[in-house]
C-alpha cells in the first residue's frame, strides 16, 4: 500500500531521514515513535506526498509519488486520511463544514445523519456550528480525526493525535482506530504516547517503528 | 475551454466552493474598483472611437465627390471665363453638374472671416465653381490640362490635399479609440492578476488545507475564479452606466456642432458600451485563471 524504498530527506543541508525501507501492508497497524524533531511528521508527510524523497523511492497505492501528477496527487489522498498534529481547519467555515471539507471537494453529498452520528462519536455533537478558533485543542484534534475518517480511507495517517486529549478520550479514540483497522483500513500513527500503545498492543496486531539516528527500526518488546 | 464551459463555469454557483475561501476585503473592493474605472474610461474610449468613425465618414462623403475650380481673373474676362469653364466642364466625363457659386454663397463663406460689415463687392473675389463627380469620376491631370489652355485663371481644387489629412486624421483617432479600449483591457486583467495573486497568497493555508483533504488544483482555482469574475462583472456594470450616464448628459450634437458635440452614441451604438461588462468579466476570468493556477503550482 505505501513502500519505502531506501529512502532519504534533506532538509537545509542536512539529512533528516536515511536509508528508510519498509511497507505498509494492506491493513496493517504501526506506531511510529521517535524523539521530537527525530523526523515522525517529515515521515508521515513523506507517506501521502506532501513531501518527496531526496533519494530513494515513495509508492503509494503502486505508483511511485514523483510519477504522480498534481491531479493524481488529489487524488490519491483521497485515500488518506491525516490527523495533523495542528489540525489545520478553515477558520471561517463552521466545523461541520470543516469535517465535511473531504465530501465537499470531491462534489460529494454529506449525509446528514451519518455526519450528526460522527460529531456524536467524537463528543461534538453539540458543536457542529463552531467556529475551529473557539474549540479547545482537544476539540480541534476530535474533530480533526473525524474529518479524516469521514472519508472511510483506505489509510489514516495520524500525527500525535491524542497530544491535546485526555486518557479516556485517548482510549475511545484508541478504539476508533482499532474499529477502523478491523475493517481493513490501515493505520500509522506517530505518538510519544508509550501507554497509549501498550493499551493498542491488547487489542490489536500493531507493530511499533522507531526514528533513531534517522533510521527507521522496529521497536523491541519493551514496548 | 469553449465559451459554454467558461459561462457554465461563470454561472453555475458551487456555494461549497465560494465558501471555502474567506471573504477577503482589500483585494474584493480592488477588483470591484478597478473594474468600474476601467469600465467608466472604455465607455469614453469607445465614444471616441465611434465618433472619430463618424467624422471620417462624414468627412469623405462630403468632399469624397466633390472639387471645386476656383477662378481669378480681370473683372472684364470673369464671366468669359467662367463661361468657358462651364461650358468645358459640361463635356467632361465622369462631372455629373457644375454650378458657379452665387455672390451671396460667395459672401456667406467668406463671412466668418471678414465679418458682414466689410464692403466685399469692392474686393477682387475669385469666381468658384462647384462640380459634383459621377461614376469612376473625372481625370484631374486632363482636366486641368484642359482649363489651362480654355481659361488661364481657373485652378482645380479637387479636395484631395484637404481630405487626407483630414481622414487620416479621422482614422487615427478611431485607432486610438480601439487602442486605448486593448489598453484598459489589459490594464483590468493586470490589476486583477495582480489581485488575485495577493488573495491567493493571503490564503495560502487554506489552499494547503483544501490540499490535504484531495481537492484538485481546477477546484481551489474555481473558488478564487469565480469571486473575481462576479466582482469584475459587478464593478464593470457600475463603471458602464455612469459612464453611459456621462455621455448621455454632454451637450447634444447640432447643426452647428462640431467634434466635440458630437462626441456620444448614435442609435444602435448605444448597446455597445452593454458589451463592456461581460468582456471585463471574461477578462477576468481569464487573468484570474492564469494566475490562480501559476500561482497554485508555485504554492506546492
Amino acid at each position: 500500500m505505501i513502500a519505502f524504498d531506501n529512502v532519504a530527506y534533506s532538509y537545509g543541508g542536512g539529512e533528516l531521514l536515511s536509508e528508510i525501507s519498509l511497507r505498509l501492508t494492506p491493513g496493517s497497524f504501526h506506531f511510529l515513535t521517535g524523539p521530537s524533531g527525530s523526523g515522525k511528521s517529515t515521515f508521515l508527510k513523506l507517506c501521502y506526498a506532501e513531501l518527496l524523497p531526496t533519494a530513494g523511492s515513495v509508492t503509494i497505492f503502486d505508483r511511485e509519488v514523483r510519477s504522480l501528477g498534481r491531479d493524481e496527487v488529489a487524488r490519491m489522498r483521497r485515500r488518506v486520511g491525516v490527523v495533523h498534529q495542528d489540525c489545520q481547519f478553515l477558520d471561517h467555515l463552521p466545523l461541520a463544514a470543516n469535517v465535511t471539507l473531504p465530501l465537499a471537494v470531491t462534489g460529494r453529498e454529506t449525509n446528514a445523519q451519518d455526519l450528526a452520528d460522527l460529531m456524536a462519536w467524537v463528543g461534538l455533537g453539540q458543536l457542529a456550528d463552531a467556529l475551529p478558533p473557539a474549540l479547545s485543542g482537544g476539540e480541534r484534534q476530535r474533530a480533526a480525526v473525524a474529518r479524516a475518517i469521514i472519508t472511510s480511507p483506505d489509510v489514516l495517517l495520524a500525527d500525535e493525535p491524542t497530544g491535546n486529549l485526555d486518557w479516556e478520550m485517548s482510549l475511545r479514540l484508541l478504539k476508533l482506530l482499532v474499529e477502523l483497522n478491523r475493517m481493513g483500513t490501515t493505520i500509522l500513527v506517530a505518538t510519544h504516547d508509550l501507554n497509549l500503545i501498550r493499551n493498542a498492543k491488547q487489542q490489536v496486531a500493531a507493530r511499533v517503528l522507531r526514528i533513531s539516528n534517522r533510521r527507521i527500526q522496529l521497536a523491541g518488546a519493551d514496548l | 475551454m469553449t465559451l459554454r464551459e467558461l459561462l457554465s463555469e461563470i454561472a453555475t454557483p458551487d456555494r461549497q466552493a465560494d465558501r471555502v475561501v474567506p471573504p477577503s476585503g482589500h483585494t474584493a473592493w480592488l477588483t470591484g474598483f478597478t473594474a468600474g474605472t476601467m469600465a467608466f474610461l472604455a465607455v469614453f474610449a469607445l465614444a471616441l472611437s465611434l465618433a472619430a468613425g463618424r467624422l471620417a465618414d462624414r468627412w469623405g462623403e462630403a468632399l469624397e465627390r466633390t472639387a471645386t475650380i476656383r477662378i481669378s481673373a480681370p473683372e472684364e474676362q470673369m464671366e468669359l471665363q467662367t463661361r468657358a469653364v462651364l461650358d468645358l466642364l459640361a463635356t467632361t466625363p465622369g462631372v455629373a453638374s457644375a454650378r458657379a457659386l452665387t455672390d451671396a454663397e460667395e459672401h456667406a463663406l467668406l463671412e466668418p472671416w471678414f465679418g458682414s460689415d466689410l464692403p466685399l463687392d469692392t474686393l477682387p473675389i475669385p469666381r468658384l465653381i462647384e462640380l459634383q463627380e459621377e461614376g469612376e469620376g473625372y481625370d484631374a491631370q486632363g482636366l486641368r490640362q484642359r482649363l489651362a489652355a480654355e481659361a488661364p485663371g481657373a485652378v482645380l481644387d479637387d479636395h484631395l490635399r484637404w481630405r487626407q489629412p483630414l481622414a487620416i486624421a479621422a482614422s487615427r483617432l478611431r485607432l486610438l479609440g480601439g487602442v486605448s479600449i486593448l489598453l484598459i483591457l489589459a490594464s483590468t486583467a493586470a490589476m486583477i492578476t495582480l489581485a488575485a495573486h495577493a488573495s491567493l497568497a493571503a490564503n495560502a493555508k487554506v489552499i494547503g488545507v483544501l490540499r490535504l483533504v484531495g481537492a484538485r488544483d481546477i477546484y481551489i482555482a474555481r473558488a478564487f475564479v469565480r469571486r473575481f469574475t462576479l466582482r469584475a462583472l459587478t464593478g464593470a456594470a457600475v463603471g458602464t452606466g455612469a459612464g453611459l450616464l456621462a455621455v448621455a448628459l454632454l451637450p447634444s450634437a447640432d447643426a452647428a456642432g462640431g467634434f466635440l458635440t458630437g462626441l456620444g452614441f448614435q442609435g444602435a451604438g448605444w448597446l455597445l458600451p452593454l458589451l463592456l461588462p461581460p468582456v471585463a468579466a471574461v477578462t477576468a476570468f481569464l487573468a484570474t485563471r492564469a494566475a490562480a493556477f501559476r500561482k497554485l503550482k508555485e504554492l506546492t
